[in-house]
């Protein structure tokens, strides 16, 4: 069984470590970029997978070349094998629908993967369009908003649990011939419910571990050369996104004026409570 | 082998009937000692073998006072097993063992060298999360080997039946396991000897207790205090009127850069005297003897306590049913031999051999016979005279009542028990060290508390160091424990909670307190119907999971789930 999760880098957003200029822009060269949390859950689809049904999985990202610490995260934490980072100057700036159409080429590019796992939106651009678009070009049955899955190998389906409408009260059964495109919602959880599994889990995480200590090495670069892309059709040149305005974040009010008051200070502290009586006594 | 691969649903599969469930050859339950030594003899004949650990880590749910032992005439010992194991396992080689007899301020101290090296290839001091978690990496090596490995973070929580015969074993989160052989090493509080029907040791007389506290030591300060050198290490062990009358003593063992400084009590003295476990151990901390040895900052590394099983009352004779055999604590398989314990080496013996016998019940074509081979493999070996002695069967009949001990206890105490121990101060210091002699000593006050007190007494010099130690409260002490679980709150269900009934609890639970309301279990007083009424309640969440108060106490509780409950440290 082979299988690819996209994964993309975002800015970590987490406190403390987001740099905006003056305009409230976000400062990409100042903010450290971590793996799209949302990711995460296609990350651990594609290792239960692998878990239970052996193969390889592969993990694909687009991006400038500091990329390839996120790729590191991904061998990391699900155990991956190979690491793709397509990377080129002409595929900058470009909208999902760009960035679609490059992906899905990298895809075929490897070969015939069975499976190919998105994650739900990521957490800059938040469209969640780049899954389903990439799906698209490749020609495959999606099933998007999974919670759970399993594949019959000798079948050639797969069967999931999904969300309908993304509502967790809602869940239906769905199946799809491989290969095939998966959206994993946030609410999938992994299961393991044998040993064996458990025990391959651990033997690939012994595995990994060892590999992960050189992975940003072994990355694999690809270019538009390489993938025999038109410049005209990535990148800005192929996105039929225009943007026309980004609003800056409005900042929060600015803190009301403060006064220190000296508890010690019987004058002050008197006068503190003159302010505060009105309002005791309920005006 | 069944085909799993489908069977990965979250329904699981009824247990019942074990019609899905996964097979392995062996299963052993608990990487301690014991699990561990099972576990590699199995991989090493080619056994497909599966361990499951109930901890975060092997040896984070353990704790020992901290000596393994390694006999000269067992069939397995832990670096015969495991090489390296006593360069990168162990703590300490400890070369010299005494015994501190102390009345007030007054202290004789005799040499255990003799029964110390007894029978002994050599004793190491450890600590446990250390220890075990350097097995467990071994076993799973070997184990992974022979097509299995080891797994941690998941509670075993019984035996998988069909046709009224256990063929395997249940857990939480993972579907059943079917095996030909389970070798249950899971522990003082184990579920599958009780499931089996095979562990009933309900009364407090039963058990001891111990409780320990990790002591930090600079390794250099260790080398100037006990005068030895890295590769060298003291064992010391305490006894006398330290202990307000209950039966037991202490113990003192040096780790690489700590000490393990621990008490450990008959369990029933321990109720009827309502007494702290962690003032007994503050009793002992604090003595102006022990000042010589401590550190100038006193600083506690752990808490920890743990219940120990009598094997002269409880270790089970024919540890098996159908196809599960027990080793190490879950059989009882604790000996104490006068004041020195040995659990570990008996554990890894009894897994070795339990191991063994299934290799050879195998290979006669009748891996049902496994048990019966493994009991008369452990009356062969002499395991069992070691931990049930027929001699003390014969004494304790006669020396354990109450007025045989007064007796007893009064003549120790006269002026000619007194002049008699006087005289025949070297003839103590030759008792304590005969093995034949602690075997059949009976558990009663004269041996733990008068003749060690009398002989402080007669023969005793006044400590005269200074001891500034200042130990933590208990609720420090629970404060620097882990514990988390999901499987309620609180997690123990107090089936009577008249004082009466579960009273004893407060006290002798390590974690609770009489007037300290942050334990375990409190005490409180209710108004019931313009009456007042005298109950035990339950605090949430400090626990040890020592199972001291299912057996003081009338209380329900159950393991938490893998991963789950306390995790201990150094253990």
């Amino acid at each position: 069984m082979h299988t690819v999760v996209l994964t993309k880098g975002v800015p970590d957003f987490r406190e403390g470590k987001v740099s905006f200029d003056e305009d409230g822009h976000l400062e990409r060269g100042n903010t450290p970029t971590t793996m799209n949390p949302n990711d995460e859950h296609a990350l651990r689809a594609a290792l239960q997978t692998r878990v239970r049904h052996g193969g390889r999985v592969d993990v694909m990202s687009m991006g400038p070349p500091g990329y390839t610490s996120v790729l590191r995260e991904a061998m990391e934490s699900v155990y991956a094998d190979d690491l793709f980072l397509i990377s080129d100057k002409q595929f900058a700036a470009a909208d999902t629908w760009a960035t679609a159409i490059t992906l899905a080429t990298a895809i075929q590019h490897l070969g015939e993967p069975s499976l190919i796992f998105a994650g739900f939106k990521t957490a800059d651009g938040e469209t969640g369009h780049t899954g389903p678009q990439t799906c698209w070009c490749l020609d495959m049955p999606l099933i998007t908003h999974v919670v759970a899955l399993d594949v019959d190998e000798e079948a050639e389906r797969v069967r999931a649990k999904r969300l309908v409408e993304g509502d967790v009260s809602e869940i239906e059964t769905v199946e799809a011939p491989l290969p095939a495109f998966v959206v994993a919602d946030p609410e999938f959880e992994p299961s393991y419910r044998t040993a064996r599994h458990r025990l391959e889990r651990k033997r690939l995480r012994a595995e990994a571990r060892e590999r992960a200590e050189t992975a940003e090495e072994e990355v694999t670069f690809w270019d538009h050369a390489e993938l025999n892309l038109d410049p005209d059709y990535v990148g800005l040149d192929g996105s039929p996104t225009i943007v026309e305005s980004v609003d800056p974040i409005p900042k929060a009010p600015s803190e009301r004026e403060a006064t220190v008051v000296d508890p010690g200070d019987p004058e002050a502290m008197g006068e503190v409570v003159d302010e505060l009586a009105p309002f005791a006594g309920g005006d | 082998m069944s085909d799993t691969r489908n069977a990965d649903t979250d329904g699981g599969t009824d247990a019942t009937t074990g019609t899905d469930a996964e097979r392995f050859e062996a299963v052993v339950v608990g990487a301690g000692p014991g699990g561990a030594a099972a576990a590699a003899v199995l991989a090493d004949n080619g056994v497909e073998t599966l361990v499951l650990e109930r901890g975060v880590e092997a040896g984070s749910k353990n704790v020992s006072g901290g000596l393994i032992y390694a006999g000269k005439s067992a069939a397995y010992t832990a670096d015969d097993l495991f090489p390296g194991f006593r360069e990168e396992a162990t703590e300490r080689p400890v070369t010299r063992n005494y015994m501190d007899n102390v009345a007030g301020d007054e202290v004789h101290t005799i040499d255990l060298k003799r029964v110390h090296e007894h029978d002994t290839a050599w004793v190491d001091s450890v600590l446990r999360r250390r220890m075990d978690s350097w097995l467990a990496e071994r076993v799973h090596e070997r184990t992974a080997e022979a097509g299995g490995g080891l797994l941690t973070d998941v509670r075993v929580n019984g035996l998988l039946w069909e046709d009224g015969e256990a063929v395997g074993v249940t857990c939480d989160k993972l579907d059943p396991i079917r095996a030909d052989v389970v070798i249950a090493a899971d522990g003082v509080n184990s579920e599958l000897a009780r499931a089996a029907g095979l562990m009933d040791w309900e009364e407090p007389d039963e058990w001891f207790q111990g409780v320990k506290a990790v002591v930090d030591v600079e390794p250099d300060v260790i080398a100037d205090r006990f005068d030895v050198a890295e590769d060298e290490g003291v064992a010391r062990l305490f006894g006398g009127d330290l202990f307000d009358g209950v039966r037991g003593g202490g113990f003192l063992y040096t780790n690489r850069d700590s000490l393990s400084i621990g008490t450990v009590f008959h369990l029933d003295s321990l109720a009827e005297e309502r007494a702290e476990p962690h003032e007994l151990l503050d009793g002992l901390l604090t003595h102006p003897h022990l000042g010589q040895w401590l550190p100038d900052e006193y600083s506690e590394r752990e808490y920890s306590a743990k219940l120990v099983p009598d094997s002269k009352k409880v270790a089970h004779g024919s540890p098996h049913r159908d196809r599960m055999l027990l080793v190490g604590d879950a059989a009882g398989q604790m000996q104490a031999q006068g004041p020195i314990i040995k659990g570990m080496n008996h554990a890894v013996n009894a897994g070795g051999l339990a191991a063994e016998a299934y290799v050879e019940a195998k290979s006669r074509n009748a891996p049902h016979s496994a048990g019966e081979l493994y009991a008369s493999k452990l009356r062969e070996e002499g395991v069992m005279d070691e931990l049930r002695p027929t001699r003390y069967e014969v004494t304790r009949r006669l020396s354990e009542s109450d007025a045989v001990t007064n007796v007893l206890d009064s003549v120790a105490r006269s002026s000619v028990g007194r002049f008699g121990l006087r005289a025949t101060g070297g003839l103590a210091a030759r008792l304590f060290n005969s093995p034949f002699v602690l075997g059949m000593i009976p558990d009663t006050r004269t041996s733990y508390v008068t003749v060690p007190t009398v002989l402080a007494e007669e023969l005793g010099e006044r400590a005269t160091g200074a001891n500034d130690a200042d130990p933590p409260t208990l609720e420090e002490r629970i404060g620097e424990l882990t514990y988390d679980t999901d499987v309620g709150n609180p997690h123990i269900e107090l089936v009577d909670e008249s004082f009466e009934a579960s009273g004893v609890a407060v006290t002798a639970c390590p974690v609770s307190a009489e007037g300290f309301g942050g334990g375990c279990y409190r005490e409180e007083t209710v108004r019931v119907n313009g009456g007042e009424e005298r109950v035990v309640s339950l605090d949430t969440q400090p626990c040890v999971e020592c199972g001291t108060c299912a057996v003081v106490a009338d209380t329900e509780w159950t393991h938490p789930r893998g991963g789950k409950g306390v995790a201990f440290d150094e253990g």
